[in-house]
């Protein structure tokens, strides 16, 4: 049935995936937030092992869906694979590095004999929380302000040195975090991923102290995140962005160019527009009442960073847009158009996407199955298995 | 086209950026001018930094991996004479040995994400020469493999009492299943580059396009491969229980968790070791087919010969080059025309040897890849000519292509087409650097044969002695089966050296060197990570081996906890 489709829409179904596994990313890195939150919310030994165990049930999905995100667009969209990935080399190690100490964090840290103490595994967590949020925010903040490299297919002929996309800015990804406007998307999924790590504990934690301080951190952490996060709207709209012209794929600055995507394209703008109503609907509702509201805020704040997020990749990939732009040449920009891979392959691919929603399903059954029951510090003290 | 909004208007549009730009100028007088393209070279230390930072990573992801895939179907099988049997005894025998399943899984997953970007971060433009294909098998890994691995894993430790006795015994299988799926695409793609097939060359966009998805999938090498490494995981999974096991029997605790674990672990360990060394086989005639210079590396074969003996010892002669006469080994014993048979079903077939394939020119005893080469064999002068020739091809295509040239377009792809299968040879700088390391290649082949013969000799002594319960008085044993569980991580890992260090210096056999493969970063980055990683993961690995060490002397908890 994929045969049927033309090119132009099977790349268009892939950046829709890619931007659905980006999405989903983003709202499970509510562990990374709640990461940070470890010291400020528990207060005591007991309170943290609690707070430890209720992201440690789910620390995987995140980090799987990291790899799987990146092996989708290595699949998908090869070029920016490899342009990205081997020219803001600094920028991905920096990124990796936080998961390598996150992934043995949770299962050292309280093990008798385990070399470096509970306290470094938990600083491990803080720093992944810290590191992984805002970079990988940075990131992909670029999609929208650019990068510097070179891509010439033709390099594969000059045998001495046949590399195809170079990277012209020494700092090889660092240079992305002077730009205000990438760090600003970074910060803000910084700050989001604390509202929605405090919206978890409420949801999974059935303690009194953690609920109230967790209430605390869901309104110091909202509003630097909105203040940020329109900021970088603003100043992503306000600017020149990266258009394609769709009958030459010549790339070129049009001004206000993110602006008219919203506006060309109403469902996303519905999409970035309800998954922020969303997004305040999950801080406000626990906030009213937190013992009877305090865990469905959890599910609405979840929706609507995915719907946000979601929106934000429309927004750089569809509509004649290059989604990876290179401001060093612009011609070198890589677009759903130039950069997918071959139409077989994504016909291939395709059917193998069949899967996702089988996974879905099967994630959130067994999610379902070990969050029947909340965490109490009864079941940290009992035979069961506890970080 | 907007004029007004030039890449300037763009980019330089904020302070920070007037510094990256500054710094920009400079890198662009350095390297970006057309003419200094052509005289740079990519150099040798970024190569060898590249490569020694696969390899590293590469080699501490496989002292973790070869558990996992083995100790999940141990411990699920465990799980289901519990369930079966009702005994608490096997429930707690369950849960110790999936206390030390996830202290070794934690770590196996910190490594593996490394593993997955550095084929963009380091190899960059092999990710893109082939990425159309190899990106595949990684992403199936990921939706397939990996969240049936993660979400059922959540399940095994936390549902113990949450849910019910068959839904927790089915999420150790699927765990088990998970993890051994993704060993199936993982290695689908490491096979890809060993023997690429159902591709075709794109001029257009420069890259390999695949063709066949199935032809990648079932390659002949992808299946042994696949089968051969999984056992492998499989023996390694039963070394380490039936070490442990014997460890306790040594010090006269736990006895009885000590005799069924080994019970269960040796029968396992039987079955599979005589899989392993069935696929091993079937691996090496897949070599010596498809890639004969490693077959030759394996084996130390400098001179080809008809009925080829098989080395069962010997001990190289170090100052042995390419192309002279000395003998390649001080001292060996041979099964005559054994090599011959293993490698192409007939004891009388010609093997060729390292000169050989420099030379060219033999009957070739073996189906190659490259159909032309049946009729003749090329030397690898002749081949690094026509090598030359694809890649001009490649070129003229592309100059013909802007200039909307058709009938040059064409005679340039049918130019390409014919020399593709030595495209990768273009890049070699001298025909020798085709040599893999030979020494190497050949100890870890043959350490891992010993190896291999071995403990199949160990599982069923001890299933012997275990099956008349006389095992705990056989002291000899206990203390070999210890001394095993590292001799059996260093079986696994020259394997891998065979097969990797073998292939040199192909990332895609005949089709693309190492050197064309690097991503274009400077080596003191690499340099730089390198040994970021070579302390992190040492530092992460001694930890392991302490927390599992503490957890194994601690022993199974009344009641079991893990
Ligand atoms: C034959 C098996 C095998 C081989 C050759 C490899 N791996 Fe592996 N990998 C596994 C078998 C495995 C596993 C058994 O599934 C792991 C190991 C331990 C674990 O926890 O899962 C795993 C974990 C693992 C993870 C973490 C997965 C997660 O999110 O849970 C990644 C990203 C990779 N691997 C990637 C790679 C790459 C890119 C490899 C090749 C260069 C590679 N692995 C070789
Ligand atoms: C986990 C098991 C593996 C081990 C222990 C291993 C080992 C090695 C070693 C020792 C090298 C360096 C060879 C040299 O430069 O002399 C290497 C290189 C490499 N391997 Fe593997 N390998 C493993 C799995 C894989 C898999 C599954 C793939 C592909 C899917 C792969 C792809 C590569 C690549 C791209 C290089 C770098 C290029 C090269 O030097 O050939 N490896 N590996
Ligand atoms: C019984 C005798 C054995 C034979 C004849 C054998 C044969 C081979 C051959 C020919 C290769 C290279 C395949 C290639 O380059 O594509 C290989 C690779 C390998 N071997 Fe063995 N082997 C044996 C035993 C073992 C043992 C005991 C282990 C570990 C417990 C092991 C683990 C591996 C691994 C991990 C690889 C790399 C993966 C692969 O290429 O399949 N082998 N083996």
């Amino acid at each position: 049935m994929f045969e049927l489709l033309s090119t132009e829409l099977l790349q268009a179904y892939w950046w829709c995936i890619i931007s659905v596994l980006g999405s989903l990313l983003v709202f499970l890195m509510f562990v990374q937030g709640g990461q940070t939150l470890i010291y400020t919310i528990g207060k005591t030994e007991p309170e943290r092992k609690m707070l430890v165990n209720a992201l440690g049930r789910k620390w995987e999905f995140t980090f799987t869906t990291l790899v799987t995100f990146g092996g989708a667009f290595f699949a998908s969209f090869p070029l920016f694979y490899s342009t990205s990935f081997g020219g803001a080399y600094w920028v991905w190690m920096a990124i990796l590095f936080p998961f390598i100490i996150q992934a043995v964090a949770y299962e050292f840290r309280s093990k008798p004999n385990n070399l470096l103490g509970h306290k470094t595994y938990e600083w491990f967590l803080i720093i992944n929380g810290l590191l992984g949020t805002l970079l990988l925010g940075t990131a992909v903040a670029t999609f929208f302000t650019g990068s510097s490299f070179l891509v010439d297919r033709s390099a594969l002929t000059n045998l001495a040195d046949p590399i195809i996309s170079r990277w012209m800015n020494p700092a090889h990804g660092l240079e992305a975090l002077l730009n205000w406007r990438n760090v600003a998307l970074g910060l803000s999924v910084f700050f989001l991923a604390r509202v929605l790590g405090s919206l978890y504990f409420m949801n999974t934690i059935a303690d009194e102290e953690i609920l109230l301080r967790s209430r605390k951190q869901v309104l110091f952490n909202i509003i630097p995140f909105v203040v940020l996060f329109l900021a970088f709207l603003y100043g992503i709209m306000i600017r020149p962005g990266f258009a394609v012209h769709p009958d030459t794929g010549v790339i070129y600055g049009e001004m206000n160019k993110y602006y008219h995507n919203l506006v060309q394209m109403p469902i996303v703008m519905m999409f970035l527009a309800s998954g922020v109503v969303f997004v305040l609907l999950g801080v406000a509702l626990p906030l009213v009442d937190p013992v009877k509201n305090g865990s469905s805020g959890f599910w609405y704040a979840g929706a609507g960073t995915f719907l946000t997020v979601f929106a934000l990749f429309c927004m750089a990939g569809f509509n004649n847009t290059a989604y990876y732009p290179s401001g060093y040449n612009l011609q070198s920009s890589l677009t759903i158009y130039n950069s997918s891979s071959s139409r077989y392959t994504l016909v291939a691919m395709s059917y193998v996407s069949l899967m996702v929603p089988f996974v879905a399903v099967y994630v959130w059954f067994a999610w379902r199955a070990i969050n029947r029951r909340k965490i109490d510090a009864a079941e940290m003290d009992g035979d069961g298995h506890a970080y | 086209m907007s004029e007004l909004y030039s890449n300037e208007a763009l980019f330089f549009d904020t302070f920070a950026f007037k510094i990256a730009g500054w710094l920009q100028v400079m890198q662009l007088n350095r390297t970006s001018h057309k003419q200094n393209i052509m005289v740079d070279h990519v150099s040798l230390s970024l190569i060898d930094w590249s490569r020694g930072q696969f390899a590293l990573t590469a080699i501490y992801h496989w002292i973790f991996v070869p558990l996992t895939l083995g100790l999940s179907i141990i411990v699920a099988i465990m799980e289901s004479i519990y369930v079966r049997t009702g005994d608490p005894a096997w429930k707690r025998i369950t849960r110790f040995w999936l206390t030390l399943f996830g202290i070794n899984f934690a770590i196996g997953v910190a490594t593996g994400i490394i593993l997955e970007f550095q084929f963009g971060t380091n190899w960059s433009n092999y990710s893109w020469f082939v990425g159309d294909i190899f990106g595949a098998p990684l992403a199936i890994e990921g939706i397939m493999a990996f969240f049936l691995e993660s979400t059922f894993i959540a399940v095994m430790f936390f549902g113990w009492d949450k849910v019910s006795k068959r839904f927790h015994l089915a999420s150790s299988w699927l765990t088990a299943l998970g993890a051994n799926l993704s060993a199936l695409w993982i290695l689908v793609a490491n096979a890809w580059m060993q023997y690429p097939v159902g591709m075709q060359f794109n001029p257009e966009s420069a890259r390999n396009e695949m063709v066949n998805f199935w032809a990648v999938l079932f390659s002949p090498v992808a299946v042994n491969k696949f089968l051969h490494t999984v056992s492998s995981g499989y023996v390694t999974a039963s070394v380490f229980v039936i070490g442990i096991s014997c460890w306790y029997l040594l010090k006269k605790r736990h006895m009885d968790l000590a005799k069924r674990s080994i019970l269960v672990a040796s029968i396992f360990g039987l079955a599979t070791s005589l899989l392993l060394a069935f696929t091993g086989d079937g691996s090496a005639y897949q070599v010596s087919q498809k890639q004969p210079m490693k077959l030759a590396a394996m084996e130390g074969l400098y001179k080809g010969k008809q009925g080829a003996g098989l080395v069962a010892f010997g001990i190289l002669n170090p100052s042995k080059r390419a192309g002279d006469n000395a003998d390649a080994f001080l001292a060996r014993v041979e099964f005559p025309k054994l090599l011959s048979f293993l490698g192409y079903r007939n004891p009388e077939a010609f093997v060729p040897g390292v000169d050989d394939l420099m030379k060219g020119g033999f009957r070739p005893g073996y189906d190659h890849v490259n159909i032309l080469e049946k009729e003749h064999t090329f030397s690898v002068e002749e081949k690094i000519i026509r090598g030359k020739r694809a890649v001009s091809a490649l070129g003229a295509w592309r100059e013909a292509k802007t200039a909307k040239d058709t009938v040059k377009c064409q005679a340039a792809l049918a130019e390409l087409r014919t020399n593709f299968p030595w495209f990768g040879y273009a890049y070699l700088n001298a025909p020798e650097s085709v040599i893999p390391n030979v020494p190497l290649t050949y100890y870890s082949f043959h350490l891992m044969v010993y190896l291999g013969l071995f403990f199949i000799l160990l599982f069923a002594m001890v299933l012997y002695q275990v099956t008349k319960d006389r095992i705990e008085n056989r002291r000899w044993l206990l203390r070999l089966a210890v001394l095993s569980i590292p001799l059996v991580y260093l079986a696994s890992e020259a394997g891998w050296v065979v097969a990797e260090v073998g292939r040199q210096p192909w990332v895609i056999q005949d089709l693309m060197p190492t050197m064309a493969a690097v991503s274009r970063i400077d080596a003191s980055s690499v340099i730089i990570t390198f040994w970021l990683f070579a302390a992190l993961f040492t530092i992460l690995l001694v930890a392991e081996l302490k927390i599992m060490t503490r957890q194994i002397k601690l022993g199974p908890k009344e009641g079991g906890t893990n």
